[in-house]
């Protein structure tokens, strides 16, 4: 047995062993990403659900006034209430998100042929109350159109004079690209299983072997110091792999239960898409492994360690948010960037997108390139006079 | 056998090691004496391969280290100053780790782990994992890893520190049955009866350089003291540092 290997398997055996590492490599690393994911989901769709379906309330003030536009309501689903004493006060209150005063001239100004005047008590800097006004708004100004055609039909007009263009949808989505939408931050999760997998070990088999005077005399036998990172660097690597591999299969297992259909919406998430996903992500845990590994060289201590991991774990985060916040448009280029390709990829394939054999080749070679450079890196770093030596 | 010659090493201003020149025969104990912070654990580091001396050269069996590091490092067993062992391995997994990482045989693997537990008297324990062990169980383990590939040369880093009085005993008994089975035995203290009981020969380190060498008896008329310990003194220049 070559020595990386000797060391590949003392590491994958020690830390098989130590409850923490477990914890956070199969638990933590792997459950985090779908729990959250299912989570923020499943909230997404209960609030849109909650919101189209349920009945619109409204409080009225002189309903009297106008008693076919409160049949019309009425006829839409709205739910017509009495109006609190305070209508103002119940405003500010945020007992009620619009209230809608009718006002006395209301039936005068109709019958005379002018524009009547509705008032909508609102608080506006209020996110939660805007889908209720524009619905009522919505409501109001489809009786003010209803009315206008049929004026215009008495006078002998056809409604169509004061509606000179027609706009038309051709929305081109379909049910996967828009759970694509919403799909939005699964690529983050994913890409953070892949670092932080390995994370835990890869700091305890540098900087906490260092740190339990254990590294000295590891480094006294007559092996390479690039195969001892070599072999830590491996096993990194496969607690990296295998928490991905994990959580890939959660995520299969977790959303057909997300009631995603009810917003016309698809998710694929099966075995082809697991496999498909897992040969895009994985590549990605050779850079993740090489910079937790140079980090945990480089740090003069465990608890130094860790603080640059829990940054680096950040990393990948910046090519998800910038998509988030500025969706770019996938061009060619970007399936050699790593992160960026990655980002794409995933959302390509959840979205049911058929793979295409060079997106994936030129990320995975131009990852593991970039992977490849890394761990060089790392093993200078395991080269350091100082690496050996506890402060 | 092991030479130094002339090594020097500084990290920043400090000297830590200047100038130091001894030998280590086969078949004899040599112990390096000195008083804490003398230069003993660096000299040693620069030996066993781990730092590069600035000056000065290195023999191990007639090989330069910096020529062929590993055929050095093969030919050396080192319980270093950082003895850390594996705790969640058992001890014969620690043992057995460094005697895979030295490309032994898993024949020659048993059979050395089986000698090795044998004669440092840790058989009641080889299958426990090492969380929890003793300083002086600890200590065994980390010798019998670091003889497992029946190294020619010995080098032992304050073997004693933080040990009973009965881990002592044991571990100077076996300190002496490895010189009888014509090893060179090289270790490294700063108390005085310990290194006047066991060695062949002495070498007085004190601030970076050595202050003295020889045997017993040759250390004893260069000072002209007749006990061994006031000789120590007398050539360091102070008891500081220093345990009896």
């Amino acid at each position: 047995m070559s020595a990386w290997n000797v060391v590949f398997w003392k590491e994958v055996r020690e830390n098989l062993r130590d409850k923490r590492a477990i914890v956070s490599t199969f638990v933590y690393g792997t459950l985090l990403g779908p729990v959250l994911f299912a989570g923020l989901i499943g909230l997404l769709i209960s609030v849109m659900l909650e919101r189209s379906e349920k009945p619109l309330e409204l409080p009225v003030i002189g309903a009297d006034h106008a008693p076919n536009l409160i049949a019309f309501l009425r006829s839409q689903g709205v739910e017509i209430e009495p109006a609190p004493a305070d209508p103002e006060g119940a405003i500010k209150r945020r007992d009620a998100d619009v209230i809608l005063r009718i006002p006395a001239e209301y039936a005068e100004q109709w019958r005379a042929g002018k524009a009547a005047t509705l008032e909508l008590i609102v608080d506006r800097s209020l996110q939660k109350a805007e889908q209720s006004i524009s619905r009522t708004e919505r409501y109001i100004q489809a009786y003010a159109g209803q009315t206008t055609a049929q004026r215009l039909l008495i006078r002998g007009i056809s409604p169509e004079v004061i509606q000179p263009i027609l706009v038309a949808d051709v929305d081109q989505s379909t049910p996967q690209s828009r759970s694509g939408m919403l799909l939005a931050m699964l690529p983050y999760l994913l890409i953070l299983t892949v670092f932080a997998g390995g994370s835990y070990l890869a700091i305890d088999a540098t900087a906490g072997e260092r740190e339990r005077q254990s590294l000295e005399p590891l480094l006294i036998n007559p092996v390479s110091r690039g195969q001892i990172m070599f072999g830590k660097l491996a096993a990194t690597f496969a607690f990296a792999a295998a928490s991905l591999a994990l959580s890939l299969v959660a995520f299969a297992i977790i959303t057909p239960f997300l009631p995603v259909e009810k917003i016309g919406m698809i998710i694929n998430f099966g075995v082809k898409q697991c496999l498909l996903l897992f040969l895009a992500i994985v590549p990605l845990g050779l850079i993740g492994a090489g910079l937790l590994t140079s980090v945990s060289a480089f740090a003069k201590s465990f608890r130094e360690a860790q603080t640059y991991v829990t940054l680096l774990i950040m990393l990948p985060a910046i090519p998800s948010m910038i998509m988030a916040l500025n969706p770019l448009k996938p061009a060619d280029w970007m399936y050699a960037a790593p992160l960026l390709s990655h980002q794409l990829l995933i959302e390509q394939t959840v979205r049911g997108e058929p793979a295409v054999f060079w997106q994936f080749a030129a990320s995975i070679s131009v990852t593991l390139l970039i992977g490849s450079i890394v761990a060089f890196v790392a093993s200078r770093l395991y080269h350091r006079e100082q690496l050996a030596i506890s402060a | 056998m092991i030479e130094l010659s002339d090594l020097r090493k500084s990290f920043g201003a400090v000297k830590a090691v200047d100038g130091v020149s001894f030998v280590a025969r086969d078949g004899e104990i040599t112990g390096l004496l000195g008083p804490n912070g003398a230069g003993k654990t660096t000299t040693l580091r620069m030996l066993y391969t781990l730092m590069q001396p600035e000056t000065g050269f290195i023999k191990v069996d007639g090989v330069e280290i910096t020529e062929n590091a590993n055929a050095v490092r093969r030919s050396m067993g080192v319980l270093p100053d950082a003895r850390g062992i594996y705790k969640r391995l058992t001890a014969r997994e620690n043992i057995e780790y460094f005697g895979r990482l030295h490309g032994l045989d898993e024949a020659t693997l048993k059979s050395r782990c089986d000698a090795l537990i044998a004669a440092l008297g840790i058989a009641d324990i080889e299958h426990r994992k090492t969380e929890g062990f003793s300083n002086g169980q600890r200590v065994k383990t980390a010798i019998a890893r670091a003889l497992i590939h029946d190294p020619k040369n010995v080098l032992l880093d304050e073997p004693t520190n933080g040990l009973d009085v009965m881990a002592t005993r044991a571990l100077r008994q076996f300190m002496l049955k490895l010189r009888a089975e014509g090893r060179c035995v090289l270790f490294s203290s700063h108390i005085m009866q310990e290194v006047a009981a066991l060695c062949d020969r002495i070498v007085v380190i004190a601030k970076g350089r050595v202050v003295a060498q020889g045997t017993a008896d040759e250390l004893r008329e260069q000072t002209g003291e007749s006990n061994l310990e006031d000789a120590f003194v007398k050539v360091i220049g102070s008891e500081e540092g220093l345990s009896l």
